[in-house]
């Protein structure tokens, strides 16, 4: 327990803040602590843990992807064309298609960065913009909803009928968002590869002079970062059973708050899957609550936008400062 | 110790040379380096050290001719790898570090490299790690985030992590420029094991008393060419840096009566864990010297000298006049300027022009009609700034990072004369500063002094106050325990009661 605290004070700051919260709003509304709210709160977020564990690749790796919820819009008008093309497809072709074609934009971040070394906030800015103005050029704005039957089908993986008849489920975007989870963490714990990743995202002139190859690391990066984008463009589209091209559009801020909050460093180095999951599930937990209390839902943002400061703003406190050790030389 | 050059040599370099746009950075060099031998490179900057260092690491190809030989074995040439392989390590003065991992993370970095990804064992990361620090006898933490840990434990892990890729040779560029007297000791007891069990240190450094304190033998480089491979049994700091310098410096006490009136009084000045019951006068024309070691509170006490923070108790006077300051405007406006320790970071905008840099500290006084920066202005201050403390540049236009640590001091001193101070406070001016840069800058002083400003001149180089002050303090644990004249006090009496 200690050393957990230790290893991660921000995700224990921010499980322990979450925990608050739920027990404030179970008390004070009665819907908050039920299984139907809990389940649904999982299906709905899904899609945002799965970009935002891989936003958390990139900003370990030093960079940042403006992107990538556009990049999800683009992969699901790919998607839908070339599940045609090929006369329907299944669940395997889907994830390997979403994920080949997010990983394919992303890796367009990656060259764009290496190869003409800009920095990735200006890159996918501008790429956030091409990849946005092509598909309303090419799509004109129109909605698709002739998604094959086996993508836009609710895959329920667990149902239960509560006393008062209502049902909760957990649907398959949920399942995945877990596979995703465990993927990153896998990639970037246990892996030499994600230890350079936070190596160089932490030092890149000490990478550099380690001989850890520049390149490669932005590629897995932002390579990870679209095939995630691309995964959850899936799984929206699973849920809402159609392609909107500007469904997404605006989302990238949202995910890259609440990674901010899981307590990823902007400046790379720093940055777990737990904190993710947590960061999004403190977002929504608030959204939930306000709503459940009855809040107007124009408030939302302003107090998701009020609870990230403070987060941000303590989380560069540290309270061992106010006790003892004065001004040192 | 002194495990002095046998006939397994670590390091056998000769004919080095290296031309960089037909300028000889290296002239027929030759260095050699005895198996577990702590050997320094000494020089002063732009002498060469960096190329040669470079040259041994791979980083450059020297020219043709040079006859290299690294632990018995010949190359004709080598590239970064092979020096690695070859066991050369070089920890450089940022260490390279990753402060967001943990020091067993950092020490066993080399474990982790390596194009194909494979999986990590952290225990396996702990054992590297531990074996690495019992082989330097040093006991740390091993899952403290590295940020967390002062930079004399960051230099451990540096080093431990130059032994776990095998190192038998370890470079150390200037190894204790930021470190406290007792870490720096600290370090030196490591350097020592690591010498006992046969790993060679090159060490660079600028302080010379530690140089001939830790190292058999000292090579000597001075534009380009070895002036000599000296044992440092027996040799002097001042023989040595005449040796760097090519001349010698008078090391004469220049101490005097200074006969003006007092214009800084300071009387039981105190701030909480910082400095306690200072009191001192400073006259003007008078060069008051204050030493003491890394941590003593002397920055502490210039800071609120120059308005940066608010003293808890006591008062100071200027010219007879209580002085309130709100911040370090109002110290900047009763003429107090203040030449930070950390020039690079704090003293000058690196990437902004001499001209900038020099004017900064006075942008009201350069305006002109509508009150507008005038070219005119500026251009007659840089100038007359320049001249007046010999600053070598090229334009007044040129980054001032284009400069040698010693003219950058320059601008820096310009920046601050500009606003025509009575009280000068300098703290540590010569950090990072050849040694025939810093007599420069002491007669720039020694000048000013005599045109009647008070100075304070704070520096952890006990010689430097004993020279180039009237008076010295001696400053510790945030007291000033005592008061010497140079005159009549020793030099090595005042180092021994400051280092003690």
């Amino acid at each position: 327990m200690h050393s957990f605290l230790r290893a991660y004070p921000t995700e224990s700051k921010l499980l322990a803040v979450l925990l608050i919260l739920c027990a404030g709003l179970s008390a004070a509304s009665p819907d908050f602590l039920t299984l139907v709210n809990f389940t649904s709160l999982l299906n709905n977020n899904a899609v945002n843990v799965i970009w935002a564990v891989g936003l958390l690749v990139v900003l370990i790796a030093g960079g940042i992807d403006i992107s990538f919820a556009v990049a999800a819009s683009v992969v699901q008008y790919l998607c839908v064309y070339a599940f045609a093309a090929i006369g329907g497809g299944n669940w395997a072709i889907g994830f390997l298609f979403a994920g080949g074609f997010g990983l394919a934009l992303g890796l367009i971040n990656a060259f764009l960065i290496h190869q003409f070394r800009i920095i990735s906030i200006v890159v996918t800015i501008s790429t956030f913009n091409a990849f946005f103005g092509l598909l309303m050029f090419f799509s004109s704005g129109r909605f698709l909803y002739n998604l094959p039957s086996w993508w836009s089908q609710r895959v329920i993986l667990w149902e239960y009928q509560t006393a008062n008849g209502t049902w909760a489920e957990v649907i398959l975007p949920v399942a995945v968002m877990a596979v995703c989870m465990a993927a990153t963490w896998v990639l970037i714990r246990r892996t030499t590869t994600g230890r350079q990743l936070y190596a160089f995202g932490d030092n890149p002139e000490g990478a550099r002079r380690a001989g850890i190859p520049i390149g490669l690391m932005q590629a897995i990066a932002f390579g990870w970062c679209g095939m995630m984008a691309g995964i959850a463009g899936l799984m929206q589209s699973h849920i809402t059973k159609e392609v909107v091209p500007n469904a997404l559009v605006g989302r990238e801020l949202e995910v890259l708050a609440a990674v901010v909050l899981g307590g990823a460093r902007l400046g790379g180095g720093r940055g777990s899957v737990l904190g993710c999951f947590l960061g999004v599930l403190l977002v929504a937990v608030t959204q939930n609550g306000l709503n459940l209390l009855g809040v107007s839902p124009y408030a939302f943002k302003m107090v998701v936008g009020i609870i990230i400061l403070l987060a941000i703003s303590t989380s560069n406190l540290d309270p061992a400062k106010w006790f003892g050790k004065g001004g040192k030389a | 110790m002194t495990a002095v050059a046998t006939a397994a040599d670590a390091l056998r370099f000769s004919g080095i040379a290296k031309i960089f746009g037909g300028v000889k950075a290296l002239d027929d060099v030759s260095f050699t380096v005895g198996a577990g031998e702590v050997h320094c490179l000494a020089g002063e900057n732009g002498c060469g050290k960096s190329t040669l260092i470079k040259i041994i690491t791979g980083v450059y190809q020297p020219e043709p001719g040079a006859r290299m030989e690294i632990f018995g074995q010949d190359y004709t040439q080598i590239s970064p790898t092979q020096a690695r392989k070859a066991g050369i390590a070089v920890i450089w003065q940022d260490l390279a570090l990753f402060a967001e991992m943990t020091v067993a993370e950092n020490i066993a970095f080399e474990t982790m490299l390596g194009n194909r990804p494979r999986g990590v064992s952290y225990a396996r990361l702990r054992s590297v790690a531990v074996a690495a620090l019992a082989r330097l006898d040093v006991d740390l933490d091993l899952d403290a985030r590295l940020g967390t840990l002062p930079i004399a434990q960051r230099q451990i892990v540096a080093i431990a992590r130059a032994l776990v890729s095998d190192a038998r040779l370890i470079f150390m560029d200037e190894p204790t420029a930021s470190l406290t007297q007792s870490e720096t000791d600290a370090l030196l007891s490591v350097v020592r094991t690591l010498s006992a069990r046969g790993v060679a240190v090159v060490f660079v450094s600028h302080r010379l008393a530690e140089v001939l304190d830790i190292s058999s033998r000292v090579t000597v480089l001075r534009d380009g060419k070895v002036v000599g491979v000296f044992p440092t049994e027996g040799m002097t700091q001042s023989h040595l840096t005449e040796l760097m310098t090519g001349t010698s410096f008078a090391h004469d006490v220049m101490a005097r009566d200074p006969s003006g009136p007092d214009v800084l009084r300071v009387e039981g000045l105190t701030r909480a864990g910082e400095y306690d019951d200072i009191s001192f006068t400073l006259r003007e024309g008078e060069v008051l010297g204050l030493t003491g070691l890394i941590g003593a509170g002397r920055t502490e006490l210039c800071h609120t000298l120059f308005g940066m923070t608010r003293a808890d108790r006591g008062r100071i006077t200027l010219n007879g006049q209580h002085l309130h300051f709100r911040s370090n405007r109002d110290a900047v406006a009763q003429g107090i300027a203040y030449v930070s320790e950390d020039r690079l970071a704090l003293g000058l905008i690196q990437l902004q022009s001499i001209a900038d840099n020099t004017v900064l500290s006075v942008l009201r006084q350069i305006t002109g009609a509508g009150g507008l920066l005038s070219a005119q202005k500026k251009e007659a201050t840089v100038s007359h700034w320049i001249s007046e403390l010999s600053v070598k540049i090229g334009k007044p236009a040129d980054a001032v990072s284009t400069l040698s640590g010693g003219n950058q001091q320059r601008v820096v001193l310009a920046k601050w004369l500009a606003t025509a101070p009575k009280v000068l406070l300098l703290d540590c001016p010569t950090v990072g500063v050849d040694v025939g840069a810093r007599a420069g800058i002491f007669r720039i002083v020694r000048a000013l002094a005599e045109k009647g400003l008070a100075i304070l001149l704070v520096s952890d180089e006990v010689p430097e106050v004993y020279m180039n002050a009237d008076r010295v303090l001696h400053m510790a644990a945030g007291r000033i325990i005592a008061e010497w004249d140079p005159r009549q006090t020793g030099l090595s009496e005042m180092e021994a009661a400051v280092y003690a």
